[in-house]
């Protein structure tokens, strides 16, 4: 009983995070069809970001409420990777709708430059330029309409990105006065948990590591989130009918171009909310992202593409079966096992191994069924 | 006419790719008239169009929507303006169930979705079958349904001008008249414009104008009770 459960926990442990992780790109792959190779990278810059919010909050003002800095985190999180989501929608991938190919070489191409930049700039500098962009981006849409129609709208943009520019050095200025932040270091950082996220709470039989519980917990609410805002909300239909049916969606009224970028942006401010439950895992690093790209395609693909469903059982089964496997749990099940049966179970109990065996298993499963756990059914299945 | 009309093309040129489809084309839909366009397949009646909705950009020419040219705005600006379309083959979204599909009708109207959420319960009186099958998805529809589906979602946006593109192609009879019925009332309650790509001679007899297309030009036009049997054989394919 304490080993079903034990398993259970590992397995929906590790799935949380390659759903975390996996979710950003089921918008993005699933929905939009854009192979974007920098979503690792966007993960990563979400990761950095827990540790710029952590050093802020490490601050005499705020030392207080340190606590709360990983949810704070959360937010900033998801506004920094969305922005620099928009921003390659804007700049790159726009460019490159319809040729997959292209796509997916360029957006490598920003991978490594995203990679570079952190090893080679501030993150005192990083966040000024972010802030620079969030306060421009925001400018012209905070601004009430009474204000807007009294100025030419050149005029209002120049100052709107003067001002941005100016809030953007400020916060450079500001945060260089933290020494761990005014520095460029290719080097590992580590994020530490708040207080109350250490050790661990005594369920039955079995301890559950906090950060663990949660990840689960940011998983769920970012799980029903992004279902609600897909299934409920205006901008939600406006997403599926121009990935159904650009065309016609955009003779019923629709600014594709605006849901193409909000879509994009979604889907990147996911990526950034994992990249702070990856930085619970483990310390952060520019390479952070290249751990978890290849999971999170193997997880949409497996599951379906265009199907959130799938997204989430595909990522809880590869996470069970990570844990079956690579703790070996066949033989703790059945220790009187045959040798032969025993020595090839204990051969695939690391976690490298495991990896192996479940990657060829998806080869496999893909090969029987091409379309995934939840393939798309009905009459306008070509369409 | 001496009134601007609704809607005004004039030598209008268009192209795929190098190929010219739409050769200095005029016409003019009156206020509050149905004007069909007649012709044989490939002429170019649908690259029409599409080029007054916007999804096609035309080499030269002027497309006018109450005198204001339209110049290069994409379609949903022009959705915006006042232009429903009702695509040939349909095009309902398939994934969305008929209630949201329906809603994206909505999204033309000013305010878009976020102001506009109340489907109008005047195309349940129109296409009782809709509201029968609210909850299901678009593309579970049959053909008839989906193309009364596709009307309805237009409609629903009270546009100035509606385009129709063959909506009675491979359709059964009783659904035919249907929608010829649906066509006719919104034009007698709201006022709106049609210019409508037929083939069916029945309802092309309910138009108040006729242009007749050949090789990407208009070769002949004036009002349907005018419609010699003549003209009927040469650019009717029935």
């Amino acid at each position: 009983m304490t080993l079903l459960f034990e398993s259970l926990f590992n397995g929906v442990a590790i799935g949380s995070v390659l759903l975390m992780a996996a979710l950003g790109l089921a918008v993005v792959f699933g929905l939009m069809g854009v192979i974007n190779l920098a979503h690792g990278e966007l993960i990563m810059l979400g990761a950095y970001t827990t540790y710029v919010v952590q050093n802020i909050f490490k601050l005499e003002a705020l030392k207080p409420c340190f606590g709360a800095y990983i949810f704070v985190a959360v937010l900033v999180a998801f506004m920094v990777s969305a922005i620099a989501g928009l921003v390659l929608e804007r700049s790159v991938i726009r460019r490159l709708y319809g040729r997959p190919l292209a796509t997916l070489l360029a957006t490598w191409g920003v991978s490594l430059i995203l990679q570079q930049f952190v090893r080679t700039t501030p993150m005192a500098y990083a966040s000024g330029l972010w802030m620079t962009l969030l306060l421009g981006l925001l400018m012209p849409v905070l601004l009430p309409q009474r204000i807007r129609a009294r100025f030419r709208a050149l005029h209002l943009r120049v100052a709107g990105w003067a001002l941005a520019l100016a809030g953007g050095i400020g916060t450079a200025a500001w945060l260089s006065g933290i020494s761990r932040l005014s520095r460029a270091s290719a080097r590992n950082v580590d994020v530490t948990a708040p207080k109350w996220m250490r050790g661990g709470i005594e369920l039955g039989s079995l301890n559950v590591p906090v950060p663990r519980l949660f990840i689960i917990c940011l998983t769920v609410v970012a799980v029903i989130a992004i279902y609600w805002f897909l299934n409920r909300s205006v901008w939600g239909i406006r997403i599926r009918a121009v990935t159904q049916n650009r065309e016609i969606s955009d003779c019923l009224g629709i600014p594709t171009q605006t849901v193409d970028a909000l879509t994009f942006g979604i889907g990147s401010g996911l990526a950034g909310v994992a990249g702070v439950a990856v930085s619970l895992l483990g310390s952060v690093g520019p390479n952070v992202g290249g751990d978890y790209i290849v999971g999170s395609f193997m997880v949409v693909v497996l599951g379906g593409v265009g199907k959130l469903v799938g997204t989430v059982v595909a990522s809880f089964g590869i996470g069970l079966l990570t844990d079956v496997i690579g703790a070996g749990r066949l033989l703790e099940v059945w220790p009187s096992m045959p040798p032969t049966c025993a020595a090839v179970v204990e051969f695939f109990a690391t976690t490298s191994m495991a990896k192996v065996l479940i990657f060829a298993l998806i080869v496999a499963f893909l090969q029987l069924r091409p379309a995934g756990l939840f393939p798309r059914k009905g009459r306008m299945v070509e369409a | 006419m001496t009134t601007e009309p609704l809607l005004r093309v004039e030598g209008l040129d268009t192209y795929y790719g190098e190929s010219h489809i739409l050769r200095g084309v005029d016409l003019a839909v009156p206020s509050g008239q149905m004007v069909c366009l007649i012709g044989r397949n490939g002429v170019g009646k649908t690259t029409l169009l599409r080029t007054v909705m916007g999804l096609l950009q035309p080499r030269s020419g002027l497309v006018c929507l109450d005198g204001e040219p339209l110049g290069r705005r994409p379609p949903h600006e022009r959705a915006h303006a006042g232009i429903g379309y009702v695509p040939q083959g349909r095009e309902i979204i398939p994934w969305l169930t008929v209630r949201e599909n329906l809603m994206l009708g909505l999204e033309a109207l000013p305010g878009g979705l976020v102001r506009n959420r109340r489907i109008d319960p005047l195309v349940f009186e129109l296409f009782p079958v809709l509201e029968t099958f609210l909850n299901r998805r678009g593309g579970d529809l049959s053909g008839g349904q989906q193309q009364q589906l596709a009307i309805a979602r237009a409609l629903l946006g009270k546009p100035k001008l509606l385009l129709l593109d063959e909506p009675t192609e491979g359709i059964q009879p009783s659904i035919v008249l249907d929608i010829e019925r649906a066509v006719r009332r919104s034009i007698e309650t709201t006022g709106i414009s049609v210019l409508l790509v037929e083939q069916h001679l029945h309802f092309v007899r309910q138009a108040d104008w006729y242009y007749a297309m050949q090789r990407g030009g208009i070769v002949a036009a004036g009002p349907t009770s005018q419609l010699s049997q003549s003209v009927v054989n040469r650019f009717l394919s029935v």
